[in-house]
């Protein structure tokens, strides 16, 4: 394993940081959708269950989101801190993408933000509503625009390289939908609903398992298995497209995925289910394999030709053990979330979608499952690019900054300490809110509270605090 | 355009972006470090309320400031990054402590969790101040640069220079928080905030005079640009207008107006900005990378000079519009989660 030095503490700190950063983006991504749908059948329906349901989640996203900013921003500046040769090398090229997310992603949901959270009495409906298809859509936009980068560090396009070693753009088109954007934009969206499907039907199949259960309650544990019923088999398909893809880009990321050491032959590949990559022997010990599977499962063809680790030299080959693991607990996590949504449609089907305690059980133990496969997947995408950050153009080692040992290793420790407090005060307030079951008249984000100015502001919901300091307000207008 | 008039518009944009956001954050982060000079549970909660729903978009400008350094100046990003590594990475901290603590205090369940995350309200905020000046300072005094790399010790940035701009960045948006204050809240919160605002004034423009007398010293073209034929000509009248406008602040407090006092501060900041750029053209990073060699490729300055042309006068409509909605007093209230 790596030693402790400058290089290797730099990434782990990376690492860290936007492993950290992901986990509320992909919350908030999903969950900005699903807030959107929920007004929206509010304003179509008028039925009262659609808001209280927005307005439960809807302060679960406020916190979740805050920690998106506050650990997003560090993002924006580790390109610099860490990364500084890497920034002027290849700033020319992606650092006018990032831009374009700034302005138009984070703009938009900044903007829109206050409004969607304190602005329902003082806006109105319609544009109220507006606000937050706008919050929904930055960040999607953002998605997109960052995930054009990652996708342009994977399978560069669009650009040259000077003298100097520094890159320019030459074609901008190139660069923004370069060959993996399309199947790693998707993967990513989908991963982020699946994460939101999940936690709502792990929240809602808690209050199940607890408590008589409510309306509210009923609707979004069916909403979400839906979700899951659908996205998780959608998604196990843009799976199979990204393999094929990373197979004709990053054909050692593949192998290292595979587990396969040699380029196979004539006899097609068999799909290695598990083992061990052994990156000294050059070899993956205790594997048990299926015949022909991964010839199958990646050419589409009986004997279709897959590469092998040691068609490059032992310096230029990503650290197996890992890549091959997390791919598999990925996928593997994959299937489950599938076969739990095929178990909720028989359960409907017979008309124990919210009585059969199994599937509530299940729900709840899978809740966090798509994080985990979020992860999985990012480090499989991540960890297979090594040794370079932009594939096959520039290494890791070449893009450092030259920060000495005891500076990274301090910031790291903080960062460590900081992000295990701030977060993790912050998922318990979230935990706590969803331990709570939404009722009915559900309060939204602090429209009890004076974050509405004097005199401009039609019908101030009735101040009715109660011992709980829950108030019950009618949505305004 | 020619290729070195496209880098110059994007030093003024990216200047105008980091412009936006001192004084945009400078004013919610003063709430912050206002904080500790008010001890009722009510009023402090109507202090953070009055800004609640615009932080965010606040500080989405020093991710533009940021982010098109990138994009458009890559060389002065990798340079700056590390050479201020501490400054930088101590405002991430002090940010990251006050943007959750928005939403953490009030959802605390105890008496003693409230005070500690109003604590961090009030600590990531200075902190964050603080480590801003420090990050101007550091930059001002100029950064020791070999090969397109930071070639520097790890305390270059830590020099009395850089703590008084430090500090002058603290009372300054202290000071602007308070006018903020005077304008978006009333009653007793607003008459304290009054004379916090009179006192802090003071403190602001003695410190901004030490530190544009310290400036012409640490740099031969500052030295010039501001004493020399024919910079006088531009560089004289902005002290004549710092004073203009600290009367009228004078004037707007003894009256008590609501408005003119922040008025004044934002005018204040605009011009301490205006003599910065004066010094520093066309320098980006003292004393020697000047805006031409950190530029990136024309290309990559035009591709997003276009979109950046349709969309910040955009962002600046709708960032407009949210500021209208929550505008007047904000009311204290009396009921919690
Ligand atoms: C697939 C999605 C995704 C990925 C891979 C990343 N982010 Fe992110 N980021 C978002 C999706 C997102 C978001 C959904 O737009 C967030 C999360 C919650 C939020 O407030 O916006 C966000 C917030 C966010 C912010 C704060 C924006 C604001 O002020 O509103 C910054 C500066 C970044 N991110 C920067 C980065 C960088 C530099 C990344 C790469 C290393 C990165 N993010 C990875
Ligand atoms: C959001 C989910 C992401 C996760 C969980 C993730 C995870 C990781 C991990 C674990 C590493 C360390 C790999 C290693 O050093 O072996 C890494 C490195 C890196 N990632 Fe990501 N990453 C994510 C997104 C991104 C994005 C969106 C970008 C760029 C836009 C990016 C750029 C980089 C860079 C520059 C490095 C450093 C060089 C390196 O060590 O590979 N990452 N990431
Ligand atoms: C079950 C079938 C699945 C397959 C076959 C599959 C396949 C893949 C492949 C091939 C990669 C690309 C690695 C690379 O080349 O860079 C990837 C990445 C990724 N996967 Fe999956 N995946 C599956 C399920 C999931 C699930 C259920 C989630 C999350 C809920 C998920 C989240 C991700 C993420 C976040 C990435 C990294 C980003 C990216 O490169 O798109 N995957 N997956």
């Amino acid at each position: 394993m790596p030693a402790l030095d400058a290089f290797h503490l730099a990434r782990a700190q990376f690492g860290f940081t936007v492993a950290f950063h992901i986990i509320f983006p992909a919350f908030s991504i999903g969950l900005a959708s699903y807030l959107m749908v929920l007004e929206g059948l509010w304003l179509r329906t008028g039925k009262q269950v659609y808001l209280d349901l927005f307005r439960y989640w809807i302060k679960i996203f406020s916190i979740g989101f805050a920690m998106g900013v506050v650990s997003g921003l560090v993002m924006s500046y580790q390109f610099g801190t860490n990364w500084s040769r890497y920034a002027d090398k290849a700033g020319p090229v992606i650092g006018p993408v990032m831009a374009y997310e700034v302005l138009t992603a984070f703009f938009l949901e900044a903007g829109f933000l206050g409004v969607m959270l304190f602005g329902m009495e003082r806006v109105g409906r319609k544009l109220h509503f507006f606000a937050t298809c706008m919050v929904a859509g930055g960040t999607f936009l953002s998605a997109f625009w960052i995930l054009s980068v990652n996708s342009w560090m994977q399978t560069p396009a669009g650009f040259g390289v000077g003298p100097d070693g520094r890159m320019f753009p030459t074609d901008y088109w190139q660069v923004i939908f370069n060959p993996s954007v399309f199947v790693r934009v998707p993967h990513m969206v989908l991963a982020s609903y699946l994460v939101v499907a999940f936690i709502v039907s792990g929240v809602a199949a808690w209050h199940l398992l607890r408590g008589p259960s409510t309306p509210a309650v009923r609707t979004m544990f069916s909403m979400a298995m839906w979700m899951a019923a659908i996205v998780a088999p959608i998604q196990i398909g843009m799976g199979d497209l990204h393999g094929l893809n990373t197979l004709e880009h990053q054909p050692m990321k593949i192998a290292a995925m595979e587990g396969d050491w040699d380029p196979s032959g004539p006899d097609g590949a068999p799909l290695i289910l598990f083992g061990l990559p052994n990156m000294e022997k050059e070899r993956t010990d205790y594997k048990i394999e299926i015949p022909h599977a991964s010839s199958v499962i990646l050419t589409h063809t009986w004997n279709g030709r897959v590469p092998g680790l040691k068609e490059v030299p032992p310096g230029d080959r990503p650290y197996a053990p890992v890549v091959f693991w997390t791919f598999r607990v990925m996928v593997g996590l994959g299937f489950l979330m599938f076969g739990l949504g095929l178990f909720s449609l028989l359960a409907r089907w017979r008309g124990t979608l919210f009585t059969s305690r199994a599937l509530h059980r299940m729900a709840l133990l899978m809740s966090p499952a798509p994080l985990v496969a979020l992860l999985c997947g990012w480090m499989t995408t991540e960890i297979g690019r090594q040794p370079y950050t932009v594939y096959g153009v520039l290494r890791t080692a070449d893009s450092i900054s030259p920060i000495a040992l005891p500076g990274i290793a301090t910031s790291f420790a903080i960062f460590a300490v900081v992000y295990f407090i701030v977060f993790g005060a912050g998922v318990m307030i979230i935990l706590r809110l969803m331990a709570k079951p939404p009722r009915a008249g559900e309060t939204g984000v602090r429209t009890d509270l004076p974050t509405r100015t004097a005199g401009i502001h039609p019908g101030l919901p009735g101040a009715v605090p109660s011992g709980t300091g829950e108030v019950s307000t009618q949505p305004a207008e | 355009m020619s290729t070195e008039t496209i880098a110059v518009v994007w030093a003024g944009l990216i200047a105008f972006a980091v412009l936006a956001y001192v004084v945009l954050d400078g004013f919610d982060l003063g709430v912050g470090i206002l904080f500790s000079a008010e001890r009722g549970a009510e009023d402090r909660d109507t202090m953070v309320n009055s800004i609640a729903p615009m932080w965010d978009g606040n500080e989405t400008w020093l991710v533009l400031g940021g982010g098109g350094l990138f994009a458009v100046f890559p060389l002065a990003y990798a340079v700056i990054m590390p050479a201020l590594y501490p400054t930088i990475l101590g405002m991430l901290f002090g940010l990251i402590f006050r943007g959750v603590a928005f939403e953490f205090r009030f959802r605390a369940e105890t008496a003693t969790g409230r005070r500690l995350w109003d604590f961090a309200f009030f600590g990531g905020s200075t902190v964050a101040a603080l480590c801003q000046g420090l990050t101007l300072g550091g930059l001002l005094q100029g950064i020791h640069v070999v090969d397109r790399q930071y070639a520097g010790g790890w305390f270059d940035w830590l020099t009395p220079f850089t703590v008084l701009c430090g500090v002058a960045v603290v009372v300054g948006y202290a000071w602007l928080g308070a006018c903020w204050l005077v304008w978006r809240t009333d009653a007793s919160l607003q008459s304290r905030a009054r004379k916090q605002a009179a006192v802090l004034a003071w403190a602001t423009l003695g410190l901004i005079v030490a530190v544009s007398l310290w400036t012409p010293f640490l740099n031969p073209l500052f030295m010039h640009r501001w004493f020399g034929w024919p910079g006088i000509l531009l560089t004289s009248p902005v002290p004549v207008l710092v004073a203009v406008i600290a009367l009228v602040f004078r004037m707007g407090i003894a009256r008590e107006h609501h408005l003119t006092p922040f008025l004044c501060a934002l005018g204040i900041f605009v011009l301490c900005f205006a003599g910065l750029g004066i010094s520093l053209f066309p320098l980006m990073i003292p004393p020697d990378i000047t805006i031409w060699q950190a530029a990136a490729p024309r290309a990559s300055q035009l591709f997003v000079l276009v979109g950046a042309s349709v969309l910040i006068p955009l962002i600046v409509i709708y960032s407009g519009f949210s500021y209208w909605v929550f505008r007047g007093k904000v009311q204290a209230g009396a009921h919690y989660h």
